[in-house]
């Protein structure tokens, strides 16, 4: 027999009123505004838009606001939203190369053409908490140096010349990317997938991954042969133009990972590379994808698989955090039936097992002897 | 007339790059200040869709999908005949809509000029201002490295 359970509605309705008015605060404290949110929260937005895979600062700032500044929340929102819109097309690739570079570092080379720059960065902070920040102290205009533009080639580029790096990834000629949002997951999948997997996969997961491949599970040595943040222009065809349409520019980072390679069956000894690109400016995110990159090439490259960082299946399937919170949290949700089932069960196994001891030893001997 | 007509599309394309770039905000007002007509028959949208972000394995090796990105278009036919259309990054419809009228005035030889002088001009001066103080704020974080001499000779 199957009984609905009916209610709870008012309870629900009043839930959301009050998450409404928790979400708000105390009223005498100003309301933030979406453009606070861009301006100064800035890499948390990056994060809901590189994670819910949608680019649109504002819509990522209200998806923070609405989410009570819970990012996985804000994720899904904007995964949620994405998809009450019709697609235009497929960009053209964006040229990394001519990039409107922020911040561009290289840990394999000192002296490399158009420099080394810091940008807006974290590092070589004391990490030590600002208590003229907290008091609303005013913040001074960067600094300005003038200087002719310098052209600013991939370091991927640089190493190729000597033919000790494996050049960039090339798919077959006929390959046509594939695309996580219209075709189902399939194992084994082709190496232009699993970065779009990486690309929005969660920041936390892929660093945890990455970080295991640093301390021994899939050792691979890598090195940042480079890490840039800047913005690129973006180009669409349209049927109605002779021309590939301008969009605008965005902010991406990329992240080219250079890694040690004693060689095997199938490869000479060369550097090899992982690679990252992500949404915004998250130098940890496309570090995280790029070493995860390079370890899910493990097969490709015929290396052992023995750890959890090199297993595609694991990595792809768990590397989303929509559907693991999805899943995840629904076990929040009434499973009562369900319930009502495995405690009758429990209810009966248990009074087998008490008659089977209350029986005595004699059932018991009997029972080893079977 | 090849040669021509590739000069042409450059400048066209240029100017819909500076028309996709800018704050709809700066849009509205050099419009206004220009008196430019804002009436035209929409022949599509303004609507917003998603693009899907194309990157390259390794920077310049196969294709891939990134994510996607919220651009809103639009096209419009003006009484002259002309019809323009428009594609942007973001959700702004007026500033959609605005950017198709320009592109249709754009390419009426008769008013070119006075787009390019009153609206694509200076948003393309505010861009590059833009563009050369962000470059000169990175460049002054650029590393010079310099050498110490420890010890004897």
């Amino acid at each position: 027999m199957y009984v609905a359970v009916k209610g709870g509605e008012a309870a629900i309705a009043n839930a959301h009123r009050l998450l409404a008015d928790r979400r708000r605060g105390d009223r005498s404290v100003p309301a933030l505004r979406l453009d606070q949110i861009v301006e100064q929260l800035a890499l948390g937005v990056d994060r809901v838009m590189s994670e819910g895979s949608l680019y649109d600062r504002e819509l990522a700032a209200l998806a923070v606001v609405q989410a009570r500044g819970d990012l996985i929340e804000a994720i899904f929102l904007v995964r949620a939203y994405r998809t009450t819109l019709p697609r235009f097309g497929y960009s053209n690739p964006v040229d990394t190369g001519a990039m409107r570079v922020e911040r561009r570092v290289s840990a394999t080379y000192k002296d490399l053409p158009g420099g080394q720059l810091l940008g807006p960065t974290f590092d070589y902070t004391h990490r030590l908490l600002d208590p003229e920040l907290a008091a609303g102290a005013d913040v001074a205009e960067p600094a300005r140096r003038e200087s002719e533009a310098e052209p600013m080639p991939r370091v991927s580029a640089i190493l190729a010349h000597e033919g000790l790096i494996e050049p960039d990834g090339d798919m077959p000629r006929d390959h046509v990317a594939g695309d996580i949002t219209r075709e189902p997951l399939e194992f084994p999948m082709a190496r232009d997938i699993r970065l779009q997997a990486l690309s929005r996969g969660d920041e936390g997961f892929l660093l945890a991954l990455g970080y295991s491949t640093q301390r021994g599970y899939a050792r691979n040595h890598p090195f940042v042969g480079e890490v840039r943040i800047g913005e690129v222009e973006l180009e669409l065809d349209v049927p109605e133009l002779p021309f590939a349409v301008p969009l605008g520019s965005i902010r991406v980072t990329e992240c080219q990972m250079v890694n040690q390679f004693k060689g095997s069956a199938k490869a000479p000894p060369q550097f090899t590379r992982g690679y990252g690109l992500v949404f915004g400016q998250s130098e940890r995110k496309a570090m995280a994808m790029a070493l995860c990159d390079r370890a899910l090439r493990a097969s490709e490259l015929g290396e052992d698989v023995v750890a959890a960082a090199q297993d595609e299946e694991f990595v792809i399937s768990h590397a989303d955090n929509v559907q693991a919170t999805g899943f995840v949290e629904h076990l929040k949700l009434p499973h009562y039936v369900d319930f009502q089932a495995e405690l009758d069960l429990v209810r009966r196994m248990r009074a087998e097992y008490d008659a089977r001891a209350n029986a005595g030893p004699v059932d018991e001997k009997r029972e080893a002897a079977e | 007339m090849r040669g021509q007509e590739a000069r042409e599309q450059a400048g066209r394309k240029a100017a819909m790059a500076t028309l996709a770039r800018a704050g709809g905000d700066e849009m509205l007002r050099l419009w206004a200040d220009a008196g430019l007509p804002e009436d035209a028959e929409m022949l599509r949208g303004p609507e917003t869709g998603l693009v899907t972000v194309r990157g390259r394995i390794g920077g310049g090796g196969a294709p891939f999908n990134v994510g996607e990105a919220t651009v809103t278009r639009a096209t419009v036919r003006l009484p002259s005949g002309h019809v323009g259309h428009s594609y942007a990054l973001g959700r702004d419809k007026r500033k959609a809509r605005l950017a198709a009228i320009a592109d249709a005035l754009w390419q009426d030889p008769a008013r070119r000029e006075e787009i390019e002088a009153r609206i694509i001009a200076p948003l393309r001066a505010e861009h590059e201002k833009a563009h050369e103080q962000r470059r000169a704020e990175t460049a002054a974080t650029k590393v010079d490295f310099f050498t110490m001499v420890r010890g004897e000779d």
